[in-house]
């Protein structure tokens, strides 16, 4: 076998600034051509190896290290950043920082400029990569005319222009819907059939990634690697649930069916499974038994109705264009399309931050088109899907208390109000702390309390759970159940398949400004029309539910939510 | 989202158009300095004349940047206003003559001296206006970078310039929506507060807004670090253009028109051009 | 002079991106046709975080694209702009605000930002304007004055206030505990 191009030996990483190492006795080697996943919950150490690897530690992030570390036979900190670029391209998560001309040309010729490759052979270079992800006739597209998943082909274009031996991705799907993501590992796999460079994806999302196969997965946790194997191995035992890491839906169904999951059966893909016919048995038998017990909830008197609802930011342009729907009291309802399918700005003008150009908002019978965006911000309460961007004070309990501020509320009453809120959000005991010593699920708990503390009757969430790891995402979807079964109706704008499964009974799907439909999670998901003009994707239940013989694919679903809200939970 | 109205790159195929940024970048140079430097009403009536002339020759049409040419008329006449309120004769010192033309009330005179002074400095800012707005709105911004270098200045600074370009659509949109979301928290900056609580509660959009771009900058510059910027002492660009004959002419056309400038200027040892001596 | 570091670069973009686009956002004041010039407030924060080169460069790219978008540059006042922001950065060199904030240091930031105001609105754009534009001094030291006065309560007030909350969002976590009740 050739030499690795990566070779982790008995690796440690302590960061300056903190006070425990990073990463332990990492031992890991990465050969040419090969495809690896590095999965593992946020804080375990994944971003830190990808860092590693491509040698912003130690030129960006100084710290300790024990062992060694060869990246292409070189000791990275007797090297530099720019010479491991010609070994590693790395793609980084956030593809708008990544995007640094003001083209795509000017972009992907980035790395070039640096290396002062003549104009001439620039040009060539970059159609030439260009072409390869597809992204060619686009050249003179500035980033903000360009889709997310046009943005990573950019960025993946920008690197590869280096001729490199490793192409690392840092969560390379966090911000893309479904359908876009599942392109992007399309693309990586074409890129590595016709580059034959080495591909490592760091990524929590594992059943998106393993839409194309990858050779191994290298699971960590607590700075630790805990299992480096073959998929299909992996996915066998119960490693990824034990440490955070969601596994297959497909797989959880089989296992609740009490299928036991084994290498033979081709687990690391729904399409490629081989079940036995006792399997598919266990399957349906599983199914019939759950099936009854499928109920639905009643839904509670009206309180916002929108109608006829037309907008556009520029005339001429829609953004919107005849939306009409209601919101029961006490609901939790799901608001799905592809980025830029207009759902942000439905949630923009019932806050009242944009005007429709015609159509009305009601809440509770009364009309809202007379009411300020303070007024409105009494009834129905918006949170940025970025809790970065609302903080706006250090500590937690001004931070939650602004608003009552703002509205003269006298001090005694606001006290009460704030310690209510606090409660509520489960934040009580940090009251005292600044907003910087919390988690990202911690900070979107702030800000959600920051909103409850003025009483509104509905919130509106812009993507709770981007980007966040299981785990996290476990954490704040739970936290909201936890409100909308105290009363609180809640409606969320999202790409997330498995949050609108599983936390939302309803959906509300969007394409092109355009309501496509408003029906229940488990039918969109059904649904291949829908799933394909949305751009959305289908759940691997539907596949699995086929092969086992179930045509009642949206029921199979439905019982399989049912079943992890009851039995699991 | 509410825009707000801003000159930027208008793509049209004009002898403007066609010339590098470079060429374009030199020639508002040449022209700035020559506007700052010069008094002499003869100089600053051809350069207006010039200045159209160019105007016409872009394609640029004149409601393409009507808002803005609005907004240099308000500043202009508020600068007008404040020079004649603070110093009614100022004219007449600097032309050391007076033609009294009538009284409004107590000093405020009017002579004919104030009002070629006024003349004079109107005209002064006026005829680089066309100048700099074509330069704006002829130059694509990609070439903005690649421009300041080639005439010398660092290249780091050359792209400091592009990235504030690129940043500013992204920086714009956060800083709309922070502001919404803060406005449905009841804080307004628009609003009828005090100046103090206003610039207080400025802070809770500012904050946010800080923080992240502190954050942006850091993911940035690493993914610059990862692309080799900063390595060489010298870079090339992807969108650099070759100067042809067209721009060497107007280059030397600059450099000549500011050579004029300085030598009608200062022909006869002042700035001013005084026809009352 | 020194190379400037990547980040120094960016922060230098991404400092007249913020320049601009609050230099473009009209806060109005009770006092007719003045606004809050917010924008002074964040060059002087990067002029303190970054040095004094970013503060310059912050300053005079922002302004000049401040202005060349709305009705031409105004070279006195974007000088003035560049040199708020080398002077503020120039006396804060050594103040590090991430080690945590105290009274000495938020002195030592607003001593500079009147300095540097009073500098550049004071002395630096009317004697430029006397030069250039050949205007009546009266008229450009009440200018001045007033755009001074404005800028130092701006940028004493919300430069301030950003620092402060900037340094206690960096703070370090150990002494933290929880209180049930």
């Amino acid at each position: 076998m050739a030499d690795p191009i990566i070779s982790f030996q008995d690796y440690g990483f302590q960061y300056m600034a903190q006070a425990a190492p990073t990463l332990h006795h990492i031992n890991l080697d990465i050969y040419p051509g090969e495809k690896v996943l590095i999965a593992g919950t946020s804080g375990s150490g994944k971003s830190t190896i990808g860092s590693c690897i491509n040698g912003l530690i130690p030129f960006a992030y100084p710290g300790k290290k024990t062992g060694t570390l060869l990246v292409g036979g070189k000791e990275p900190d007797k090297s530099s950043i720019f010479e491991l670029s010609h070994t590693v391209g790395t793609v980084l998560q956030d593809t708008d920082g990544q995007f640094i001309g003001l083209t795509v040309g000017e972009d992907i010729a980035f790395a070039p400029e640096n290396n002062c490759v003549p104009q001439d052979e620039m040009k060539e270079l970059v159609n030439r990569v260009a072409k390869l992800v597809d992204i060619d006739h686009h050249l003179e597209y500035a980033p903000h005319e360009l889709s997310g998943g046009q943005k990573q082909r950019v960025s993946l274009a920008g690197v590869m222009v280096e001729d490199v031996k490793a192409l690392l991705f840092d969560e390379p799907l966090a911000n893309l819907d479904p359908a876009a993501g599942r392109a992007t590992i399309e693309l990586i796999d074409m890129v590595h059939e016709r580059t034959g460079a080495a591909i490592i994806i760091i990524e929590h999302r594992l059943e998106d990634v393993l839409w194309r196969s990858m050779d191994r997965i290298v699971l960590m946790d607590e700075g630790r690697i805990i299992a480096d194997m073959p998929v299909a191995a992996l996915l066998s035992g119960r490693a990824l649930i034990e440490h955070g890491i969601r596994e297959p839906l497909y797989l959880t169904a089989l296992r609740y069916a009490g299928v036991e999951i084994s290498e033979k059966m081709h687990p690391e893909h729904v399409e490629k499974l081989l079940l036995a016919e006792e399997d598919k048995e266990k399957v349906r038998n599983w199914y019939q038994a759950q099936k009854s017990q499928v109920s639905r909830r009643e839904a509670g008197e009206e309180l916002l109705r929108v109608e006829h609802l037309d907008f556009g930011y520029t005339a001429g342009q829609r953004t919107l264009q005849d939306v009409s729907f209601a919101v029961h009291k006490g609901e939790m309802v799901s608001i799905v399309g592809r980025n830029g399918a207009g759902k942000s700005t439905l949630a923009k003008l019932i806050c009242g931050f944009e005007t429709p150009l015609s159509g009305t908002i009601l809440m509770e019978n009364r009309d809202l088109s007379g009411d300020t965006i303070k007024e409105r911000a009494a009834s129905i309460g918006y949170v940025m899907q970025n809790p970065n961007q609302m903080i706006s004070k250090p500590m937690i309990w001004d931070e939650v208390e602004m608003a009552l501020v703002q509205s003269g509320m006298p001090k005694e009453e606001r006290k009460e109000r704030v310690e209510e809120t606090l409660r509520v959000c489960g934040l009580y005991p940090f009251r005292n702390w600044p907003v910087s010593a919390l988690s990202f699920g911690q900070k979107k708990r702030v800000t959600i309390a920051s909103i409850l503390v003025q009483r509104p009757r509905m919130i509106i969430l812009d993507e709770p759970t981007a980007g966040q790891d299981y785990r996290h995402y476990t954490e704040i979807m739970d936290f909201l159940k936890g409100l909308n079964e105290q009363g609180y109706t809640i409606l969320m704008i999202t790409h997330d398949m498995h949050l609108m499964l599983e936390y939302t009974p309803r959906a509300i799907v969007f394409s092109e400004g355009r309501m496509l439909a408003d029906t229940t999670a488990a039918h969109v998901l059904n649904d291949p029309d829908l799933v394909r003009a949305a751009n959305l994707k289908e759940t691997s239940l539907y596949t699995l539910s086929m092969a086992c013989g179930i045509d009642e694919p949206q029921t199979f679903t439905e019982c399989f939510i049912g079943y992890e809200q009851k039995e699991v939970r | 989202m509410a825009r707000i109205a801003i000159l930027s790159y208008i793509k049209r195929d004009s002898f403007v158009h066609g010339l590098t940024g470079r060429t374009k970048l030199v020639f508002f140079l040449a022209w700035s300095v020559a506007s700052m430097v010069t008094y002499d009403t003869r100089v600053l009536v051809c350069m207006l004349l010039f200045s159209i002339a160019i105007f016409r020759a872009s394609r640029i049409r004149v409601r393409d940047i009507s808002f803005v040419l609005g907004l240099a008329a308000v500043f202009l006449f508020m600068n007008n206003l404040f020079v004649y309120l603070f110093s009614p004769e100022y004219g007449v010192g600097l032309y050391q003559s007076r033609t009294l033309l009538f009284t409004i009330a107590g000093p405020y005179t009017v002579t004919l001296q104030q009002l070629f002074y006024h003349l004079n400095m109107t005209m002064k800012v006026v005829c680089v206006v066309p100048i700099a707005l074509l330069f704006i709105a002829c130059t694509d911004p990609s070439e903005f970078a690649s421009s300041l270098a080639s005439i010398g200045v660092s290249y780091r600074i050359g792209y400091s310039v592009s990235l504030a370009l690129r940043y500013i659509p992204d920086i714009q949109r956060e800083y709309h929506n922070i502001s919404q979301a803060q406005q449905a928290r009841g804080i307004d900056l628009s609003g009828k507060d005090k100046l103090l609580t206003r610039m207080k509660n400025s802070v809770a959009i500012l904050l946010p807004l800080v923080l992240s771009s502190l954050n942006r900058i850091e993911t940035v510059s690493n993914a610059m670090e990862l692309r080799g910027f900063g390595r060489n002492r010298k870079r090339t660009w992807y969108n650099l253009r070759r100067m042809q004959r067209s721009d060497w002419i107007v280059a030397i056309l600059a450099v000549v028109i500011l050579a004029v400038d300085l030598l009608v200027t200062f022909w006869d040892g002042s700035r001013y051009y005084n026809p009352f001596l | 002079m020194k190379k400037l570091s990547v980040k120094t670069v960016v922060a230098i973009g991404i400092g007249a991106a913020l320049f601009f686009v609050l230099g473009k956002i009209s806060i109005p004041t009770p006092v007719p046709n003045t606004y809050i010039s917010l924008q002074y407030a964040i060059e002087a924060v990067f002029a303190t975080l970054f040095g004094p080169v970013a503060g310059l460069l912050i300053g005079l790219i922002g302004h000049t694209l401040v202005d060349a978008t709305s009705y031409g540059p105004w070279w006195s006042w974007i000088i003035a702009s560049a040199c708020v922001g080398l002077v503020i950065g120039l006396i804060t060199m050594k103040l590090d605000i991430s080690e945590g904030i105290d009274t000495k240091k938020i002195v030592t930031f607003n001593v500079a930002q009147i300095i540097a105001h009073l500098l550049a609105w004071g002395l630096i754009a009317p004697v430029l304007d006397i030069v250039i534009y050949s205007e009546p001094i009266e008229k450009l030291f009440a200018q001045g004055l007033m755009a001074g006065v404005a800028n130092i309560i701006t940028t004493g007030v919300v430069g301030t206030l950003l620092l402060v909350a900037y340094a206690e969002t960096v703070v370090k976590r150990g002494s933290l505990k929880k209180e049930e009740d």
